[in-house]
Parts: C-alpha cells; structure tokens; sequence
C-alpha cells in the first residue's frame, strides 16, 4: 500500500467520521439536558439530505435549499419535544425513548410518502473536479463536510462557553432541580437541545448528500453509527461526540483497507459492544459540565 | 405591617402522603423566622411547596400582595425568592464564578450584587476559577447562599445551613443572616439544630406532623419548656437530614 493510498484512506475515514460526529453530537446534545437517547436522531440526518433533494429539484438555489433544510430539521426537532415529549414528560425516560422510535418510524414513512422511495442526487456544492493532495485525490465536496464540521463545532463551543443559553444548558446537564431554583426555564432548554440536534443532524445530511446520495430510509444506518460514536465518546460530552465520531470513521476505513468493505458495517456494533462493556462512560469519559 | 412572605392553609406532598398540612405562616422584610422541627416533620417539603418545586395540593403563598401559588420556581426566583436547598444543589462541574453567574441568571447586570456576595463571603473570591465541587462543605454552603443571594431575592429560603458543618464555619454562616436582615431580606429558616437558630431568629414556628403546632418569638420559644424538651439539645438528631424522608 501507498502512502497515496493511505491518505486516500485517511480522507475517507475522516469524511465519514465528521458526518458521525455531527450525528454524534446531536444524540449528546439531547442526553445531556434530557438524559433520554432521541432515536429519532438519524432522520433528522435524513430529513437534511432529502430536503436539499427536495429544494434543488424543485429549482431553489442549492445553498438556500441547504439553509432551509436545516432551519425546517430544526423545527421538527423542537416539535417532537414540544408536542411529543413534553406532554408526558412524567411517563419516564424509558416510555420517551420509545416515543421517539414512533417519531423516526413517522418521519420516515411520512418522507417516503411525499418524496417517494427512490435515492435522490444532490449536486455538489462546488463542482466535482478532485483535488490532488499529496497523490491522493480528493473530491472537494469531502473538504466541504471536514470544513462545516469545523464551524459547527466551533460554534458549538461558543455557545456553550460564551452565551447565556450555553450556560443554562450545561446547567440542566447537572441538575434540572439546580437550574430552575435559579430562574432557568428548563423546558425552554430541553426543546432547545432538541432543536440544534435537528439542526447539526439535518446539516450532517444535507452536506454528505452529494457524496453519498440520498433516500428516505438512510436515517437508521446513520442513527446507529451516530449512537455508536456519541457512546465511544462518553453520552454527553460534545468533546468526547466528535472524537468518538472521528475514531469510528477511521476504524472502519482501516477494516475496509485491512479487512473487507463487507464488514464496513459491522465495526459501528463492534465499537458499541465492546465500549458498552468494557468502557461505558466512553474512551474520554467526562461529563458535559466538566471541561468547557 | 406588609409581609414579604405570606403562607396560607398551605398541603402538600407526594404520591398520596401528605406531607405538609394547613401550613400558613408569615415573614416580614428584614425578618429572620426559624422553623423547627424533628426529621419528616414536613420542614424541607414545605420549602419546596413555597418555592415551587413541589406543586401544593391546597392553599396559598403569597409574595407581596401577589399570589404565586403553585407557579414553577423559574417563576418565582423573578419574583424574588432564593431557595437554598438542602444539599446544597450546587452545580458542582462548574466554576464558582460560572455558579454564581447562574445564580444571576434571571437578571441582566449582576456586577453590583456580585461585588455585595463576594464582600460577604471573601472565601469565594480566592476560588472564582475552581470547580464547585473541589470546595470545602463550608464553602459550598457560601457559595450556594452566595448564588441565592445573586438573584436579588426580597425572600430567602434556607434549608439546613448548618449540616454537616463544623461550628467555627456555621458560626460564619450564621454572622451573613444578620447581615441579611440588614439588607432588609425576609429569611425562612429551617434549621435542625433548635439553639443555633432561635439565637439567630426573630420569630419561630414549630412543625410536628407537617402542621405548625407552636409559634412564637425567638425568646418565647427558647424558653419553653415543650420546645426545650423537644429541640433544644437533641444534637445526637442531626445525623440523620429530613432527606431519608423526604427525597
């Protein structure tokens, strides 16, 4: 093997392991302030690439489709909290977990009902001509998805260390109880959670769609891969979320060098597996509150 | 006289045991009350019913003239009153100065009330950069005064100051209440330790059953014979906190 070819690994591994850690970061951002696992997470990544489809296929400007994809993923998310969850919020973690199993079976059949059950293209965002890089070559779109979870990670850390909301939401990370004593209201910041969930989800689909394609069941592959990662970080540590994210994409570009592409797939349930028995608080294992 | 903190026919509790019964009570501005009682006898549950943070099945608490009975605690810290909350609650992940700023939140400029906790509690200000947790119980203590105190409250609810603190410390603590009253804040204390609180209150109430069954001022009550017998020094009582019960 080249060292082209390992780079070209390399590029791979990392483009996967960005969208998975913006998937991740979804799941963690709804753990941390709700302490409840949003299985609706993957078709929020879905909802991102079928609607720039959608958007782009119905003549509006792709970064205006990209946009608004975003914006209308995020408003879901805050709906699913807001008319879902919330109504029975005293049901218990478990009942609101499998509450939002209904919510991803929803948007998915509800997708494919208005869209349609065959894989959508979206073009990429500027040209297809691949850049060479060391001898490996490398499609700019890839650059696109490493450089958007650059920023919104990056704005995640702004959020959280600089601003007022970011401060309620490490608040209800620790103790909702503490929080509302002090004048936050918490349910304002559950939906918000679940709101930026959507939105990073939704981003993570729109900006991979012109690599990957796209269709209306591409949700729960992601969610599983997004869920594994978010676990290989620690639930609940954005840190931990995007390194988890990045190490899964790695592990599996080295099993599909070393190994087979066949087991591609498998290495997301290996990972889950072994962190949940070996390592359950997740290879960086600190809690939300803790480090920023 | 206007009260800062009216209680009126107060219940409350949880599931189907009623844990606070026809509860009602009164605070003036600049007032320190003390609210004895034995572990269960509803102390902490009422503060919570006050507050908010239990949703009372009957009866009223009004701040003011107005009625906030039953509204949630983000509610009512605007419309100021500060739980300090047995244990303390403190966000323990956090800086103290991230604490307090949350203790702020519900106002815009807390530079001013900053300054006044920190003058307070000097301690808080050598440590503004460590987490919570790393602090002393004394500490800790301040600093969740200090972070009920950064919400401007006109009421302060304390519940258990001194738990599981050593004497010089609550001696301390205990100092600040009277600087409270000066700054003219109504103040709930509920206090196992009988003495400590009766030296430091104006008035008190007596709970036993989740009632109210004695009232009466600070010098009354440390010389009655019932509340003598009954409160004043059953220290070996403490170890065990209204939490067993109540949480």
């Amino acid at each position: 093997m080249t060292s082209a070819d390992v780079l070209q690994f390399v590029a791979s591994g990392l483009q996967n392991g960005a969208i998975y850690a913006l998937v991740a970061l979804g799941f963690t951002l709804v753990f941390a302030s709700t302490g409840i696992i949003n299985f609706a997470q993957g078709e929020f990544y879905m909802l991102g690439g079928m609607l720039v489809a959608a958007g782009v296929a119905a003549g509006v400007p792709l970064g205006v489709s990209v946009a608004g994809a975003v914006v209308i993923t995020s408003a879901v998310g805050c709906l699913i909290e807001r008319a879902v969850l919330r109504p029975v919020r005293s049901a218990g973690p478990l009942a609101l977990i499998i509450i939002t199993i209904g919510c991803s079976m929803l948007l998915k059949s509800w997708i494919r009902h208005l869209f349609g059950p065959d894989e959508r293209a979206v073009p990429p965002f500027s040209g297809s001509e691949p850049v060479a890089l060391a001898g490996a070559l490398i499609q700019p779109q890839v650059l696109w998805v490493l450089g958007i979870t650059v920023v919104a990670a990056a704005g995640l850390t702004v959020l959280y260390r600089w601003t007022r909301l970011g401060l309620a939401m490490r608040a209800c990370s620790i103790s909702h109880d503490a929080a509302r004593i002090v004048g936050i209201d918490t349910a304002r910041v559950v939906m918000l959670s679940f709101g930026l969930s959507g939105a990073l989800g939704a981003l993570a689909g729109a900006v991979v769609a012109p690599i990957t394609q796209t269709a209306y069941d591409v949700g729960a592959r992601m969610g599983l891969k997004g869920f594994a990662a978010a676990v290989l970080g620690g639930l609940g540590d954005p840190v931990g979320a995007i390194v988890g994210g990045l190490v899964l994409g790695l592990l599996e570009s080295g099993a599909v060098a070393v190994v087979s592409g066949t087991y591609k797939d498998a290495v997301a349930l290996v990972v889950l597996l072994l962190v949940l028995v070996l390592r359950p608080q997740g290879i960086i294992g600190r809690h939300l509150g803790e480090k920023l | 006289m206007s009260e800062a903190l009216v209680v009126d026919g107060l219940s409350a509790g949880y599931g189907r045991v009623e844990v606070v019964r026809e509860v009602s009570l009164r605070v003036a501005p600049g007032e320190v009350v003390a609210l004895l009682g034995s572990n269960g006898a509803g102390k902490s549950t009422l503060l919570k019913a006050i507050c908010g943070l239990v949703a009372p099945w009957a009866g009223t608490v009004s701040i003011g003239h107005e009625d906030v009975t039953g509204r949630p605690p983000e509610h009512l810290v605007r419309r100021g009153v500060a739980l300090v909350p047995e244990g303390r609650m403190l966000f323990g992940a956090l800086t103290v100065s991230d604490n307090l700023a949350l203790g702020a939140y519900a106002h815009r400029d807390p530079t001013q009330v900053r300054e006044r906790v920190l003058s307070l509690f000097p301690v808080l200000a050598s440590r503004l950069g460590q987490r919570a947790s790393t602090l002393s119980g004394g500490e800790q203590q301040m600093l969740a005064i200090g972070r009920a105190l950064m919400s401007r409250p006109q009421v302060m609810l304390l519940d258990e100051p001194s738990l599981g603190l050593a004497p010089r410390v609550v001696a301390d603590i205990f100092d600040v209440l009277d600087e409270l009253r000066a700054d003219g804040i109504a103040v709930l204390l509920v206090e196992q330790d009988a003495n400590l609180a009766l030296k430091h209150a104006d008035r008190g109430y007596v709970m036993r059953g989740g009632r109210i069954v004695m009232e009466g001022s600070a010098r009354d009550l440390r010389s009655n014979d019932d509340v003598r017998l009954a409160y004043l020094g059953s220290w070996h009582r403490k170890e065990r906190s209204d939490a067993d019960l109540e949480s």
